[in-house]
């Protein structure tokens, strides 16, 4: 087991800048995601880390040793890629065994991790059968059985679960998490789907452009996200997004009335004002304003409505199931500035040096 | 009445049958014509005519079996051609297989200029057609040859490549060999159909390159190595320009370079022994359909196609 140290790390591919200046501390043991929207550079990176992208500026060390020049064969990692990469031509037991046979391992030793692997993915029936007879999550399973096998200090997944099925992927995220109980190690995890970040997730870091947003637990994250992008990809359904002046300590969003603001430190005269939709309700709340509503979403244990405000903003209210509202309702929405989120002109999080006493 | 014996039910299939189908049929003319008067009649003629003997001059007089008799028995010069041509394809057929796959792999590792080196690497194969090509190697190899002057500079002293008939063959091996443009072509698309995460995979592994090669290039590659194996085989049996430009047309020098084409060729249209050398011409293809069903049987056991249903 090992952590890592990223540096000052960047790639380039000639004047194309992905990655820049990215500093990171990943603890041994822990279930780092990374996670981003297409093209932010999250794969680069892992690829990086593995050794199968060259690291075009700062150092890489795994535990205290710097890797950057060590081929990927020597960083004593595992990796499971989307694809899955499984040998056709050989059996789902020599594709386990194949790795382990490079190192001139005694054939006792090879069998006993293949059993075990076999067994701790519940693959033990597959094992004289050919990559192209398995379903996907079977394929996944040998994947991340190859990987297991290999008994490494670190393992790589490389948006292991985006090739299956909606259903298979919430069995195969339950099961990834559960043998990350049981391995205990460090675990470096790539994917573009922020529910996987925030389930599976010791730390998730956000990645935009090549630069880091946030580095955090998932809950740090969806309390207390420290700009803008980060507010508005983690959290499930959408946070909702106000634009709002600022006049004589209060907040004048369009379509609201005017309402006082915490005391927030800053000078800006606009701030976007972000919140949850769980955070806000149906009929009642110390902010209140009309609205119409425009969709309704019922997914049984909530309901997700798009309330159009007089402005034409359209809010999201995630409600329980059990009310009954239609397209074209008038309605009141409220919500308690408390739950707020601030952020300045720049996008940047703002923390209220006071809270409360503020609204009466 | 033909109405009367086939029932109106199929009368009116035939019909529907022809008014479907005759399109088709007059778009395909023009190659049926070919296939039938170019292809299928000589075949047919040609077999026919193996149980013959026939001058061009005289009408063709049936022997039976004569013309088959006296070549695996009497004739030496059948079984020197068998020899030469048998040393040939079993030296030339891998010897342009493994510079095709070299060079194929040499330039899947993605040259920018991959396009470039590809018409490059190609254009022997498609010059190795001419005639001219033969006649430049004859050259080369020449006993004052590009060849031997090359050699000169380094103090080695050169054979008559050519003229010797210990050597003659090889350089015809060589000349195979550098005709290596079409497989490697094949070998390239099929590289290229191998997936890199594979190789990512074993490379994390730790798997190293020789063993990625055999294990991982090779088995992937079996459908592309077995096509190119089967193709190139046909071909290098068929081999018959070079040969006969190199060795003017004789099969000298001492019968060295007497493929099994150039003596069919000497047989037919010196000798105009045409029942001799059409009966030479169905063992030829006898032989080439004994080795392709040879390789066929033998393909399950190492050919791994990966779309196959169990």
């Amino acid at each position: 087991m090992a952590g890592l140290t990223l540096r000052n790390v960047g790639k380039r591919y000639g004047a194309l800048s992905i990655i820049q200046g990215l500093n990171l501390d990943i603890h041994d043991g822990e279930f780092l995601v990374l996670v981003g929207p297409s093209g932010c550079g999250k794969s680069t990176l892992l690829r990086m880390i593995a050794g199968l992208e060259d690291i075009s500026e700062g150092t890489v060390a795994i535990g205290n040793k710097i890797v950057n020049d060590l081929p990927a064969s020597k960083r004593e990692l595992s990796m499971v890629f989307q694809s899955y990469a499984l040998y056709p031509h050989m059996s789902v037991a020599k594709n386990l065994a194949f790795g382990l046979q490079n190192f001139k391992m005694p054939k006792a030793e090879v069998d006993r991790r293949v059993a075990e692997a076999a067994r701790i993915l519940q693959i033990e029936k597959l094992m004289d059968r050919k990559p192209r007879q398995l379903s996907g999550g079977q394929k996944q399973r040998v994947a991340i059985g190859r990987a297991i096998v290999r008994e490494p200090k670190l393992f790589l997944f490389d948006e292991p679960l985006s090739n299956l099925d909606a259903e298979l992927r919430v069995q195969m995220r339950a099961e990834l998490a559960s043998l990350y109980t049981r391995l205990g190690t460090t675990m470096i995890y790539v994917t573009h789907d922020q529910v996987e970040a925030m389930t599976m997730a010791s730390r998730i870091v956000v990645l935009r452009g090549g630069k880091i947003e946030q580095v955090g637990t998932p809950q740090e994250l969806y309390e207390k996200p420290q700009n803008l992008f980060v507010a508005g990809f983690i959290g499930s359904p959408k946070i909702n997004m106000l634009k709002a002046k600022v006049s004589n300590n209060e907040a004048v969003v369009d379509g609201l009335p005017a309402f006082a603001l915490p005391v927030l430190g800053t000078t800006d005269q606009e701030l976007t004002l972000c919140i949850r939709p769980g955070s806000v309700r149906i009929g009642s709340g110390k902010v209140t304003a009309g609205g119409t509503i425009k969709l309704v979403e019922y997914l049984g244990n909530e309901t997700l409505m798009h309330v159009t405000l007089s402005s034409g903003q359209v809010l999201l209210v995630s409600d329980s199931g059990k009310v009954s509202y239609r397209i074209g309702d008038s309605v009141t929405i409220g919500f308690d500035p408390f739950d707020l989120h601030y952020f300045n002109a720049a996008g940047q999080r703002i923390e209220p040096t006071e809270n409360e006493g503020r609204i009466q | 009445m033909w109405r009367g014996s086939i029932s109106p039910l199929k009368a009116s299939f035939m019909r529907r049958f022809i008014a479907r189908n005759a399109p088709a049929y007059a778009f395909l003319t023009p190659w049926l014509l070919g296939f039938f008067l170019l292809a299928l009649g000589p075949i047919l003629a040609s077999l026919y005519l193996s149980f013959t003997r026939y001058d061009m001059v005289n009408a063709p007089r049936w022997v039976g079996l004569a013309n088959y008799e006296y070549m695996f028995t009497r004739d030496r010069r059948f079984w020197k051609a068998l020899e030469v041509t048998f040393t040939y394809v079993a030296l030339a057929v891998p010897a342009r297989l493994i510079m095709a796959l070299g060079v194929a792999m040499l330039l899947d590792k993605g040259l920018r200029t991959i396009g470039l080196y590809r018409a490059i690497f190609y254009l022997p194969s498609l010059l190795g057609a001419s005639i001219a090509i033969a006649i430049l190697w004859r050259q080369l190899f020449a006993a004052d040859g590009v060849v031997n002057a090359v050699l000169g500079y380094f103090g080695i002293q050169g054979a008559a490549w050519i003229t010797n008939p210990d050597t003659s063959l090889y350089t015809l091996v060589v000349l195979a060999m550098w005709q290596f443009g079409s497989p490697m072509l094949i070998f390239l698309a099929g590289l290229r159909g191998i997936p890199k995460d594979l190789y990512e995979a074993a490379e994390i592994d730790g798997t190293p390159k020789w063993r990625q090669f055999t294990r991982i290039t090779l088995p992937l590659l079996a459908p592309v190595i077995f096509f190119n194996l089967v193709l190139q085989t046909i071909e290098a049996f068929k081999t018959f320009s070079s040969a006969f430009i190199i060795s003017n047309g004789t099969g000298a020098p001492a019968d060295s370079l007497l493929f099994y084409t150039v003596y069919l060729f000497n047989e037919a249209f010196k000798f105009f022994r045409m029942g001799y050398a059409s009966a030479l011409a169905w063992v030829l293809l006898i032989i080439i359909a004994i080795f392709t069903a040879i390789s066929f049987l033998t393909s399950k056991y190492w050919v791994h196609y990966e779309n196959e249903r169990d």
